[in-house]
């Protein structure tokens, strides 16, 4: 190991966590919002609507999120939509992990006891105030594992971006090795760098899990 | 448009060659994992806290790290290291069997334990050995519960091998690329077209084995 060159570049890879970190964050947080509009079009069959939902969760559960980065970034200018890079990388993201949460917010709303919807009626709250208090509160709690596996898997598929040339934790690996073939000094940052962000989310997601799954037992 | 000329027969034929190497690459992938998967599924279950600890490690490496990085470390990793100089679907299938057999073990293993333990109790109270109890017993009940798992795994694993195009393995999205430039001059909208048609290719692929795994999921409720 070079130490002396680990020195040198970590400013650069300072530098790609922090875009690494912010395409993700973003990603996750649109996602989440993606997810949870699906989900509640889906569970409360709202006409039209939610046939597109699941048209849209199909299409990006089954299909690579290179092929829909490329797509994005190299297809859609040839029709006068340009997007740059990092907007690509989100939008690639959000389409992608739009699905996985609307699955994880689904088995949350459909895991709410009917019984809590009529109590709720009964005691003369709108549809819009169950919703807020009593429906999605509960179903946060059963759905919050699956979404902390979630944004893990997104910080993960973040990797991906640098095929569309985002200077993110891969892009700059590349670029290192490419430059001065110092391969094992750029590999032990690239995966101390990932270390670094996952393994806090990891650990912090255990913790949710184990925290929800007393919630919901007592035990 | 161009259209005609893109699909033409000589280029339609190349991006299907190109589709084969990438499904050749799953299909290894999938079928190394699904034998290994199982052998871990088994050793996960042991009695022996180290050997559950040691796999449980393994497991998490492999869950923690993106598969990109992996394809990183082991493409340029190996050659630096060792000098041991793999080709890129090589790396590719290295990489895929480890991560599917991660996985798979995951999903056997949370199979085997789901069995009721009267079943392995009434196994050993008629006399059976314990690889027969798993064999005759525990496997094929178990079986029901991984297969659609196991399905939405190499579901996964096909859509992953399209990374191995950014280890520069000639496959499907590669060979588009080259009939892109190519086609620079003659068609200029060609990456719309191309990068369009793979999606749908690779969605035509994916979208009936998702479906099989819910349908399945479903019967075997």
């Amino acid at each position: 190991m070079d130490w002396q060159y680990i020195e040198q570049v970590s400013p650069q890879f300072a530098k790609a966590l922090w875009m690494t970190l912010q395409i993700s964050v973003l990603s996750i947080i649109l996602a989440m919002v993606v997810g949870l509009v699906c989900s509640v079009l889906i569970t409360y069959r709202v006409r039209v609507l939610d046939r597109l939902a699941k048209i849209y969760i199909e299409l990006s559960r089954n299909t690579p999120l290179l092929i829909q980065l490329f797509f994005l970034y190299y297809g859609l200018p040839k029709i006068g939509i340009r997007i740059d890079g990092f907007a690509c990388g989100v939008i690639g993201l959000t389409f992608l992990g739009g699905s996985y949460m609307a699955e994880a917010f689904r088995a949350g709303l459909q895991s709410v006891a009917k019984g809590q919807i009529d109590s709720a009626k009964s005691i003369g709250l709108t549809p819009a105030q169950i919703f807020r208090y009593v429906i999605f509160p509960q179903a946060l709690t059963v759905s919050i594992p699956a979404i902390g596996a979630n944004c893990l898997f997104l910080i993960k598929e973040s990797s991906v971006v640098s095929a569309i040339a985002v200077v993110e934790l891969l892009f700059v690996t590349k670029d290192v090795i490419g430059m001065d073939y110092k391969t094992s000094e750029a590999l032990a940052l690239l995966i101390t760098a990932y270390l670094i962000i996952l393994l806090p989310v990891s650990l912090f997601t255990r913790f949710l899990e184990h925290r929800s799954r007393r919630g919901l037992h007592g035990v | 448009m161009g259209f005609d000329y893109l699909f033409q027969a000589g280029h339609l034929e190349r991006l299907l060659a190109g589709l084969w190497v990438t499904a050749r690459i799953a299909f290894i992938s999938v079928f190394f994992s699904a034998i290994l998967g199982t052998l871990l599924g088994v050793i996960m279950t042991s009695k022996s806290r180290v050997v559950r600890l040691a796999c449980q490690l393994y497991l998490e490496a492999m869950r923690i790290i993106p598969i990109l990085v992996l394809l990183f470390i082991f493409y340029f990793g190996l050659a630096t290291w060792l000098d041991w100089q793999l080709s890129a679907s090589g790396v590719c299938i290295v990489v895929f069997v480890l991560w599917g057999t991660a996985e798979m073990g995951d999903l056997v293993r949370a199979a085997i334990t789901s069995i009721d333990r009267h079943q392995r109790d009434s196994a050993y109270a008629i006399g059976l050995t314990q690889r027969q109890a798993l064999l005759y017993v525990v496997f094929p009940q178990s079986l029901k519960r991984v297969t659609p798992g196991a399905i939405n795994l190499f579901t996964r694993m096909v859509k992953t091998s399209s990374l191995a195009a950014l280890i520069g393995v000639v496959e499907v999205i590669k060979v588009g690329q080259q009939i892109i430039e190519n086609s620079l001059l003659t068609v200029p909208s060609a990456s719309l077209w191309i990068y369009g048609f793979i999606f749908i290719l690779y969605f035509l692929i994916c979208y009936p084995l998702s479906l099989l795994a819910t349908h399945l999921e479903r019967v075997w409720e």
